[in-house]
């Protein structure tokens, strides 16, 4: 998979609270979760975000509830891509079971900045900073987590019989 | 090889001898749990399989407790969603309003958890079920939707954290003061994607309420489970709770961990998180003046009988500071009875505070008890992110049930000791 976008930047332990907030979560209509996404950390986001975008944070990502609410919203608002320092371990698996794709890179973090152009390429784990010029190797996945996202997510697997 | 406790639980469930960490392994598990926020996702994705049967009727939970009762028309139909799905596929397990209760306190009371499962559940806080031996971690919509469907779940197997905990706690001082002081220690993501292993004789002298509580907040250092060595007092509440067929694990003597911490709980002080983590504690002794208007007691974290008593022995003959709305939850229908029979509802409500029908409610800032810009609060809940009891601009501090009851008498955070 590669993709190429423009960069949204956080900073550490972006909790699933601000991402969706619970007061939204009497719903699960993708389009009006995707509506609240980031409301109460970035009133801004929803307004600017554009197909294809790229979600760059620090460490502990989507920390706190297990909502996959959180994911689906930002998966919908048009974030093709989260690059993040570290993932808080729930969001890590619902990012995989729905195939959100999510890439953990600390170096590539930190010399990402707001609005830089980013190309990045899944199965090679590299990703490029065409704004600043510079490229980050990245760890692949496991097979077993690349053949759940090969199959387009959990549910795609059981059907695809790959779990049993 | 030498194993954790967690290792040794997850090996067994996967058929194998033994795990590693690190390794990816497809368990099955014994109980799959939904609130009535998590589930609807999880049924829109179990409609997508085309599988009638679900993989057992009576290895599946659903409890409507997040916004239950109904607080409006959408999550009225969100648990009208679990209900039809639950009649449909028959499953056992239901719990609705009248028989619901915060679903990390209902499981473990009604026998539903023993040491040695596996369980999985949508909701984050499911690592409660440590206290009792258990392996049980949070899990998304996704997750529980195929555990509903095959009864497995993918798993990477966890390192650990070992926690020794020795002495005995001070008067005053209570499980979640432990915890916090853990939280405050190693950071919100202190156990990012490990095991906390709890050790030690300590542990002996801690109630299981007390355990659940700290096993409860175990999410809240980023780890993917907390889990308590099984003793005599475990297997006695899961005797009383009807459980069947415990299985003790210990970990094996010579088992390798990321981290050891000793733990003396003789020189733990009340501990208070400050907004906006988790991880902002200070000990009462290091707090000024901070005026608050609300007090939450309740949840999956402190809504159990023994967190009420706690509250009812300081609010006895008190009163509630006017400033602050003092509300209490009794997290399950059975505390809420038993809480009436001893007189306690009595107490809560004499000293000028409410007492509310078991709901998680306010502490995700659901309803029963939301904040306005500005306003500060005190709640024996577990998490106090941006906005997490209300508005983006209101502020939640965490604490016992001993601080948050004096804290409503004094309309300031204050300890218990602090009043005359």
């Amino acid at each position: 998979m590669k993709f190429d976008g423009k960069v949204i930047k956080y900073g550490d332990n972006v909790d699933t609270d601000v991402i969706i907030p619970a007061r939204y979560l009497n719903t699960i209509d993708k389009k009006e979760l995707a509506s609240h996404c980031m409301e109460d950390l970035d009133t801004t986001f929803v307004s600017r975000v554009q197909e294809g975008d790229i979600m760059v944070a620090g460490f502990n990502f989507g920390c706190g509830s297990s909502r996959e609410h959180a994911p689906i919203a930002i998966k919908e608002s048009g974030i093709a891509l989260v690059i993040a320092k570290s993932f808080a371990r729930i969001l890590y698996r619902n990012s995989i079971n729905i195939g959100l794709p999510i890439i953990e890179c600390p170096e590539a973090v930190d010399a990402i900045s707001e609005g830089d152009k980013l190309s990045v390429d899944m199965d090679k784990g590299v990703i490029k900073n065409e704004t600043t010029g510079t490229e980050y190797k990245t760890e692949p996945f496991p097979p077993f987590i690349q053949s759940i996202i090969a199959n387009g997510g959990l549910i795609e697997s059981i059907k695809a019989g790959k779990i049993k | 090889m030498a194993m954790t406790m967690t290792q040794k639980i997850l090996a067994a469930h996967a058929g194998l001898d033994s795990v590693s960490a690190g390794q990816l392994i497809l368990a099955n598990v014994d109980l799959v749990l939904g609130n009535d926020v998590t589930s609807p996702v999880a049924i829109r994705e179990y409609n997508k399989l085309g599988q009638d049967e679900v993989f057992n009727k009576t290895k599946i939970a659903m409890v409507m407790d997040h916004f239950a009762p109904n607080k409006d028309i959408k999550a009225a139909t969100q648990c009208k969603m679990c209900r039809d799905f639950c009649d449909d596929k028959e499953i056992v397990n239901f719990f609705d309003v009248g028989s619901m209760g915060v679903e990390h306190a209902i499981l473990p009371e009604k026998g539903l958890v023993v040491s040695g499962n596996v369980v999985i559940g949508a909701d984050s806080h499911t690592c409660t079920y440590g206290a009792l031996g258990a392996f049980s971690t949070g899990v998304g919509s996704t997750d529980m939707a195929c555990g509903m469907a095959t009864g497995k779940a993918w798993f990477k197997v966890p390192s650990a954290i070992k926690f020794v905990l020795k002495g005995k706690l001070n008067k005053g001082v209570y499980g979640k003061d432990v915890i916090l002081h853990i939280i405050g220690m190693i950071g919100v993501d202190g156990a990012l994607y490990k095991s906390m292993e709890f050790t030690g004789e300590g542990v002996h002298t801690l109630s299981v309420s007390e355990r659940l509580c700290m096993a409860n907040m175990a999410i809240e250092a980023g780890a993917k489970n907390g889990i308590f060595e099984v003793d005599d007092k475990t297997l006695e509440f899961i005797k009383n709770a009807g459980g069947k067929d415990p299985v003790v694990y210990t970990a094996d003597p010579d088992a390798e961990y990321d981290e050891v911490y000793e733990i003396d709980l003789s020189t733990i002080k009340q501990t208070v998180a400050f907004p906006h983590l988790p991880e902002n504690t200070h000990t009462i002794d290091e707090i000024d003046d901070i005026k608050i208007d609300q007090v939450v007691i309740g949840s999956c974290t402190n809504g159990r009988l023994e967190d009420l008593i706690v509250a009812a022995e300081i609010l006895k003959g008190r009163k509630v500071n006017k400033r602050v709305r003092t509300i209490v939850i009794p997290a399950t229908q059975k505390i809420y009875l038993e809480a009436m029979e001893m007189g306690l509802l009595k107490i809560f409500i004499d000293a000028g505070a409410i007492v509310s029908t078991p709901t998680c409610g306010p502490c995700l800032g659901g309803h029963m008890g939301i904040l306005a810009e500005g306003e500060r609060a005190v709640a024996t809940t577990n998490r106090n992110f941006v906005g997490r009891m209300g508005h983006p601009k209101s502020e939640v501090y965490l604490a016992s049930p001993a601080v948050a009851a004096a804290s409503a008498v004094t309309g300031k955070i204050s300890s218990p000791d602090e009043l005359a």
